[in-house]
């Protein structure tokens, strides 16, 4: 069957099968589940407000699932966006809290910038050691993460401290905010969404319209090749792993600029490990990372209406967890189509 | 009684007919050949038997029963066995390992390695496979790898087995042993299908052909009753010349020098050893030699892909050593490379994006920082129209053409940047005659305008036909250096197999 065709089928199914098991297991605790995934919806897209807590929760997962995506797509796995999302916005809170006398003009994308390129930097030392000694990124991303969380959490409890109870660094300045598009009560949509968005469409065009993305998507399929073609290996999977840690760096401005406007645990809170949901079930497609960003986005934003109901939260982890596994195991998927033709 | 039968088999792949009714019975005991042009179908034909793919008509029987073939655990568990084109072993794992990948024999919850190694062993004295069970596959020749496939068939019981091109990339030394083991194989019982473009190799092996052309069955010959020209006649649908002649060619400068150079392997022992020579413009060298005794690090030293130990490469009288790929190919050098699926192609890329492969950053196919799809696509086109790469869809992923397909792909792409020098490893490899025809035309048509050629290949019958020089390699080393027209293939064998012009000479 056609590529594009099954890559758009592929997660279409796998969220209807997980819609279906998780029917069985509400009708199973004794639920309707007619009236669970209404709540489900009403909480996700009943209301204003309901809506911009949808896409607040969406805007970091498209990114981080651009970051993760992109890796795959250049033929590495990053598992560091985490910690590259940390760094970013760790040290870009630690300067844009004294931005107060720039313009916004001037300040915002300032920030951005820092918060992009220590995320590029940071990714960069786990495609430095790819490159030169071999080490997998796996490995290093891992341990990366770990020095990423432990140097936030000191900085926030030591250095950059400011007040009592939760750890936090201090508020960045006013000028340094993303403008809000929507207020509904207390909270804020900000401009985040559309920058999550742009960076998908960068995202497509790099890899498709671009001799950077043609050498890195071939050093990814087969390095062999590469090198023979007058690729240099080393720089572009340096470069692979530069381009997604940036964009795991945006994610945490965004987080930063838009929603805490300071830094603190919370912050990424382990969105950057979404990120390898997210790619997976959007299959490394910009469009289709956004698509899966939402779709995750809105489960989580809705789950706190159907546990009013009496169906618990967790709901959405099963379904979460189910597409998942499906898309991942799309083989699975793949033979069963097979099998049935074979039987005609 | 018909060990495998294919029925009105019918495969269809996205814009392509592979297999158009196709129907072959193979009866046991027997070798089988199929043969065909490139694309003609055969490897998709026998991936069905394999049940890496399924029918979308037609039916299977084997010793006379109906058969679904869902996929290889199918396939196996009805005795047969296949030898893809392309291998697929575990390069870091051994011999025995490899064997028994998949159906490994226990001990308690433990692998019981021992009891591997010595059925492996007694598989391979039984049928005179002989292969260093401990061995891992990436330090062991082609030749030993293949053996390891079919040994890998025999030990999961297979009693049709299928050959895909075995021979490609087998030196005649090594063609002559498989096909003692082949033999051994049919004495033994056991039913083989067998792939080949090398006519007379059908001709010395098999009892039975099926000849297939464009998806569909051409013919059905009993090997003693025919003759290479009549198979070529079904196989083409026309007469085929099987021999290019060569214009003479006065050659000019030199355009490419090597001077003492040396070269390790992976595993660091001197692969190249002071070798020395050059190429003039519109001339053809050529290296002769066994596979295996340092083509392949030559190559990859010349063309930027290995480091060198010591030595000289000058290219238009400048130094080059240590430079890059790239930097060689904007002075004009082009490589064929031998393995086109490791280094020749991008199997996940399309066609348009392997036939750019080397000049992607470059006009017209790219301005700047973008590339220019309408550039690349006219390119392609003309490319595969001229090199007739079949099917004709640039944006057929580059691992869906049939091998010899992705040859002249690859043929095609380095041909068409115009070097100045160019280097041709086994350029004819898994081709079928009409192929190889267009193919040396090509290259002696880069001659005639004056583009300095290497050529290396273990093809004697390629080296004298299209060589003015012809150097023999054994070792490492150079043993010497002779004209074609002056020497004859025994003179060159006795030089491939470690003797000097002198020694040879005296005879
Ligand atoms: N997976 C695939 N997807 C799409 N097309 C395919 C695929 N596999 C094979 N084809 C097409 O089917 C046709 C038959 O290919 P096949 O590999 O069977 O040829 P072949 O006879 O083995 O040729 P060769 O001698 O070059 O190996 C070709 O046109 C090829 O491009
Ligand atoms: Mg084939």
């Amino acid at each position: 069957m056609n590529k594009k065709v099954m890559a758009i089928l592929v997660p279409v199914v796998s969220v209807l099968i997980a819609l279906a098991i998780s029917t069985v297991i509400i009708l199973l605790i004794g639920k309707n589940p007619i009236d669970a995934y209404g709540a489900l919806i009403k909480g996700s897209f009943g209301s204003k407000q309901a809506i911009a807590d949808t896409v607040i929760k969406t805007t970091p997962l498209i990114l981080t699932g651009l970051a993760v995506g992109f890796g795959f797509r250049a033929g590495v796995f990053n598992i560091g966006a985490e910690g590259q999302m940390v760094m970013g916005a760790l040290i870009a809170a630690t300067f844009a809290s004294n931005f107060g006398s720039l313009p916004p003009l001037l300040a915002i994308p300032l920030t951005i910038l820092i918060a992009m390129s220590v995320g590029a930097g940071y990714a960069a030392i786990a495609g430095f050691l790819k490159a030169k000694t071999g080490a997998h990124e796996v490995v290093t991303t891992i341990m990366l993460n770990w020095i990423a969380t432990y140097f936030a959490s000191y900085m926030v409890t030591g250095p950059l401290k400011v007040g009592s109870g939760t750890p936090k660094s201090p508020e960045i300045s006013d000028s340094c905010q993303l403008p809000v598009l929507m207020k509904v009560g207390a909270i804020e949509m900000s401009a985040g969404i559309i920058i999550a968005i742009i960076a998908a469409i960068f995202m497509y065009i790099l890899l498709n319209k671009t001799t950077t993305g043609y050498e890195v998507k071939a050093v990814g399929f087969n390095p062999y090749a590469a090198e023979y073609g007058g690729i240099s290996v080393g720089k572009n999977i340096v470069l692979a792993m530069a381009i997604s840690g940036a964009l795991a760096g945006l994610a945490g401005a965004t987080e930063l600029m838009g929603v805490h406007h300071r830094f603190l645990g919370e912050l990424s809170g382990g969105k950057g490990f979404d990120g390898i949901s997210i790619a997976l079930i959007g299959q490394n497609n910009p469009i289709g990372i956004i698509f899966a960003a939402f779709l995750i986005g809105a489960l989580r934003t809705g789950s706190n209406e159907m546990q009013f109901i009496g169906v618990p939260k967790h709901m959405v982890m099963i379904i979460q967890g189910i597409v998942i596994f499906l898309v991942a195991a799309d083989r699975i998927v793949r033979t069963i189509m097979i099998r049935k033709r074979v039987e005609k | 009684m018909y060990a495998v039968e294919m029925v009105n088999i019918v495969k269809r792949f996205p814009g392509v007919l592979a297999n158009d009714h196709v129907t072959v019975r193979v009866k046991k005991g027997e070798i089988h050949a199929i043969v065909g042009e490139n694309g003609a179908g055969k490897s998709t034909l026998m991936n069905q038997l394999y049940g890496l793919y399924h029918p979308d008509e037609g039916e299977i029987f084997i010793n006379g029963e109906k058969v679904v073939i869902r996929g290889p655990k199918d396939a196996i568990k009805l005795g047969i066995g296949m030898v893809h084109q392309h291998f697929m072993l575990v390069d870091t794992l051994t011999v025995a390992e490899n064997v028994v990948l998949g159906s490994e024999p226990v001990k308690g919850l433990n692998f019981d390695m021992k009891k591997a190694r010595q059925e492996v062993k007694e598989l391979s004295e039984k049928y005179g496979l002989f292969v260093d069970v401990d061995a891992k596959i990436e330090d062991i020749p082609v030749g030993m790898q293949q053996r390891v496939e079919i040994i890998k068939t025999l030990y999961r019981g297979a009693n049709i087995i299928i050959l895909d091109e075995p021979t490609a990339v087998l030196t005649p030394q090594e063609v002559e042993e498989l096909f003692e083991i082949m033999r051994k194989l049919k004495n033994d019982g056991k039913t083989i299908l067998f792939i080949s473009h090398k006519l007379h190799e059908v001709m010395e092996i098999s009892n039975r052909i099926t000849v297939m052309r464009l998806g569909k069955v051409t013919g059905e010959l009993e090997t003693s009753k025919t003759n290479p020209k009549e198979i070529a006649r079904h196989m083409v649908g026309r007469d085929v010349v099987l021999r290019v002649s060569k214009e003479p060619h006065e050659p000019k400068d030199v355009i490419f020098e090597i001077k003492d150079l040396v070269v390790k392997d992976n595993r660091g022992l001197t692969a190249v050893n002071d070798v020395s020579f050059n190429v003039r413009k519109g001339e053809i060298v050529g290296i002769a030699g066994v596979a295996g005794n340092g083509q392949t690090e030559l190559v990859e030293a010349i063309t930027g892909l290995r480091k060198i130990e010591s030595g000289h490469i000058y290219f238009e009288g400048k130094e080059v050593a240590g430079f890059t790929p790239r930097q060689l190919r904007e002075l004009g050098m082009s490589h064929i490379p031998e393995d086109r699926l490791k280094h020749g192609l991008i199997e996940e890329f399309e066609a348009y994006y392997n036939i750019i492969l080397g000049q992607h950053y470059r006009n017209p196919f790219a301005n700047g920082a973008f590339l220019n799809h309408n550039n690349i696509f006219k390119y392609s086109e003309d490319l595969m129209e001229e090199f007739d790469v079949r099917p004709r869809k640039i944006d057929h992923l580059g691992g869906n053409f049939s091998g010899g397909n992705q040859q002249k792909l690859v043929v095609g792409r380095e041909i068409r940047t115009n070097p100045k020098f160019l280097v041709v490893a086994q350029p004819t490899r898994g081709l079928d005659v009409g192929a190889i025809e267009f193919i040396h035309k090509q290259i002696l048509k880069m001659r005639s305008l004056d583009v300095g050629i290497l050529l290396i290949s273990m093809e004697l019958e390629e080296i004298f036909s299209l060589s003015d020089r012809i150097l023999v390699m054994y070792e490492g080393e150079i043993m010497g250096e002779v004209k074609p027209e002056e020497t004859t293939i025994e003179e060159v064998g006795l030089m491939m197999t470690g003797h000097r012009i002198e020694e040879a000479r005296r005879g």
